[in-house]
């Protein structure tokens, strides 16, 4: 969809700045918000770039940097750390060979924390995308990933 | 508890409270804060200002509330009747100390070499709070210093984050340059993509500089480049001081706000080896007779009006970025410190015989937005950059500092001919108002040929964000307007946009446009510490000053005259015009960079 179209899909009201930025964020290929996008909503909005700028920057589902096609957001709460997170993470770090906030050269991954999930029961849990894993493994790791990345 | 954002004052209930034990009655809506100020109780503070609204982001004015489990921050909490109020226990001193040594932590405290150095508000502050230990360890990475603009230097290492700049930014300029990026311990004050300030719709007014308690934000200096043009022999440096310096330069020498220095300026400039001292307050004279005739003729043609102002470099680039449909309304006057440029180095150069390129024209000047405009690259009529180098209040009162010159000290002493000489009309340019005054003392000649009787038009003066004032001329009945600061300019010309675009006509005919409030007098080159009342203050020096002068009409001064009967011929001329008329370029409402016309 134009840039143009997903804008016109909401009044121009400063209520609607996150339904704008999230529409405009999954639109893009590389799911994040370009400068472009953040400009269109300052101009649509009638809202100072710089704000639009801030609000993009505080939420953390809101990336300005390129992404890769699947995006992991390993929980980084207390209960899913007193059940392993923390060497999850150091395991997805190595496998994928990026830090947090990167994504692999072949932009199929992209590493990123998230606070509480929601899911402590099945802890330690991570998201790929919209859909929730729990019960983690480095084995149940290397499963999902090998099947992320075929299925791209 | 009523949050502070709905406090009312004006209903006059009065409450009873205790602070420290002793026994209080204020009106409903006053601030714990308010309140101890009242009993003479200082409570710290570091983000609040008196012209902003209190966002207690800082928390050092904590208080402790009997009955209350956890502090209160007296900035933005509404006392309330029956409060016990504690400002001084163990617990708040240990919280006040806490919350500084917390700063520090990721707070560059090299503060012998900073800018701020004693006058620093957390430097003050550690003094006050007793604070004789760095209890944390530091913060270890260190940020980029954003040196983009050309006028204004922001050091995210000094920043504590209290937010004053970007309210200043956003509330009272309404230019949104600065925002808060990231968030926990990741934010950071910054422009948008962290592109600087030099890349965003900054309009270089300084008023960041002058809410920043610490050093975070600053003038980029040009102090070192003077230095050197002083001591080189093979230059001849000319300054000019623009109207607000003589009423606001004492206040770095220990002198009371709005103390006028207009002679010991002069004195103190020449002590620091320039060979000319002039004084813009001239150019300001000159601005009127170009600018004023430019109203006449256009209020005669009945021609894109209203006419606006032009003094204001920080208001120029305002409008070239969100208002660029008023481009055509804008006088082509320049402003007093690019009409002296070029006049130093084509007319006083003939006349002295001193060949153009060896002249160094510098200016002293209370703005920050003014280094901007003398790098304008239009701005070379005389073939060269006009103002080669623009020093702020402050970088002047520490030249003078290094020099071993105390301006309190100095005799008082006139500037020099044949660009020095001024008139009251050209000195109340420094205050809001002033200009809008000035021209009308003129205008009513130029009109008229008869003298205006009563010249002190008292509507147009003060610290009202928006006045309006309606002169009889022949008849004529001449509205105009005046704002200052640009959140206020916003609301005028929104105004006046919307009857130009629905009635083909604006009620006004001519109006003033200030960037800084206050006026010049309250600009972002000025000393620090300039509160709303302190801007009006000295703005009143300059009107006493304009009392005091022998000529007050800008038409009047002598050397006026005598720069048209030797140089330009007449205002308007085609000299003037190639030497002190200039044109604008829409902006980017974006990044402020020049669109190209399409």
């Amino acid at each position: 969809m134009s840039r143009e179209a997903i804008l016109k899909k909401f009044e121009p009201s400063l209520d609607n700045i996150l339904y704008i930025l999230h529409e405009l964020q999954d639109n893009n290929t590389q799911h994040y918000i370009s400068k472009e996008d953040l400009k269109a909503c300052a101009e649509y909005l009638n809202l100072p770039y710089s704000y639009v700028h801030g609000v993009a920057t505080f939420y953390t589902m809101f990336s300005l940097k390129p992404r890769g096609q699947h995006i992991i957001r390993l929980c980084d709460s207390p209960p899913c750390h007193l059940m392993g997170s923390a060497s999850l993470l150091d395991y997805l770090k190595k496998k994928l060979n990026i830090e947090i906030g990167e994504t692999t050269t072949d932009s199929v991954f992209t590493l990123e924390l998230s606070s509480c999930l929601g899911v402590c029961g099945v802890a330690p849990a991570m998201m790929i995308n919209d859909e929730m894993f729990g019960n983690l493994t480095p084995e149940k790791v290397d499963a999902i990933l090998e099947e992320r990345r075929k299925s791209r | 508890m009523v949050p502070y954002r709905k406090r009312r004052l004006q209903e006059q209930k009065m409450i009873k409270a205790t602070i420290n034990n002793v026994d209080i009655e204020v009106a409903e809506g006053t601030t714990i804060l308010e309140a101890a100020k009242k009993l003479h109780l200082n409570i710290p503070t570091l983000c609040h200002h008196p012209d902003l609204t209190p966002e207690g982001s800082c928390g050092i004015c904590v208080v402790e509330v009997e009955g209350f489990p956890t502090l209160k921050r007296a900035c933005m909490t509404l006392l309330e009747q029956g409060w016990k109020v504690y400002t001084n226990t163990a617990r708040v001193r240990n919280a006040r100390k806490e919350i500084v040594e917390l700063i520090f932590s990721n707070h560059d405290t090299d503060c012998l070499t900073c800018i701020k150095n004693g006058k620093c508000e957390l430097q003050d502050l550690a003094a006050t709070l007793g604070i004789r230990t760095f209890e944390y360890p530091k913060a270890d990475k260190k940020k980029e210093i954003d040196t983009s603009s050309v006028a204004i230097i922001r050091d995210p290492n000094k920043c504590i984050l209290c937010g004053r700049c970007i309210q200043v930014c956003s509330k009272i300029q309404t230019v949104n340059a600065l925002t808060l990026s990231q968030r926990g311990y990741d934010t950071v004050i910054t422009t948008v993509f962290g592109e600087g300030m030099g890349n965003s719709v900054c309009v270089n007014c300084g008023q960041c500089t002058v809410y920043c308690p610490v050093g975070a934000l600053y003038e980029k200096s040009q102090v070192e480049e003077v230095w050197e043009a002083l001591n080189n022999p093979d230059k001849h440096v000319v300054v000019q001081e623009a109207p607000a310096i003589r009423a606001t330069l004492g206040e770095e020498f220990d002198l009371e706000p709005g103390s006028l220095v207009a002679g010991k300026m002069h004195a103190a400039l020449r002590r620091l080896k320039f060979d000319a001292v002039f004084d813009t307050n001239f150019t300001a004279d000159l601005t009127i007779m170009e600018e004023g005739t430019e109203v006449v003729e256009r209020i005669k043609a009945g021609k894109n009006l209203p006419v606006i102002t032009s003094c204001s470099p920080g208001w120029i680039k305002f409008m070239e970025t969100f208002y660029p449909h008023l481009m055509a309304n804008v006088s082509t006057a320049k402003s007093p410190q690019q009409m002296f440029g070029p006049l130093s180095k084509t007319y006083y150069a003939e006349l002295k015989g001193i060949s153009k390129e060896k002249i160094v024209s510098v200016s002293i000047m209370p703005c920050t937005a003014k280094k901007f405009e003398a790098q304008r690259p239009e701005m070379k009529a005389s073939g060269y950059q006009d103002v080669d180098f623009v020093l702020t209040t402050r970088e002047l009162a520490r030249m003078l500092r290094e020099a071993g010159i105390d301006l309190k000290e100095m005799p008082d002493e006139p500037a020099d001919d044949p660009l020095g000489e001024y008139t009251g009309a050209a000195t109340i340019f420094g205050a809001t108002g002033g200009v809008m005054e000035a021209a009308l003392r003129s205008a009513y000649f130029l009109v008229t040929g008869r003298e205006l009787e009563n010249i002190d038009i008292l509507p147009v003066r003060g610290m009202a964000g928006i006045k309006e004032a309606e002169v009889d001329v022949d008849g004529l009945k001449l509205k105009v307007a005046v704002a200052h600061g640009l959140g206020n300019a916003r609301k005028l010309l929104d105004k006046v946009s919307d009857q130009l675009a629905k009635e083909g006509k604006s009620e006004y005919h001519f109006i003033e446009i200030m960037a800084c409030p206050g006026g010049c007098v309250g600009g972002g080159g000025q000393p620090w510490g300039s509160d709303m009342a302190r801007r009006a203050r000295r703005g009143e020096t300059l009107y006493e000053e304009d009392k005091s002068l022998p000529f007050r009409r800008s038409h009047e001064n002598p050397s006026i005259k005598a720069i048209y009967e030797k140089y330009l011929g007449h205002p308007y001329s085609d000299k003037s015009h190639h030497l002190l008329h200039t044109h604008y370029y829409k902006r980017s409402p974006l990044d402020g960079k020049v669109l190209l016309e399409e």
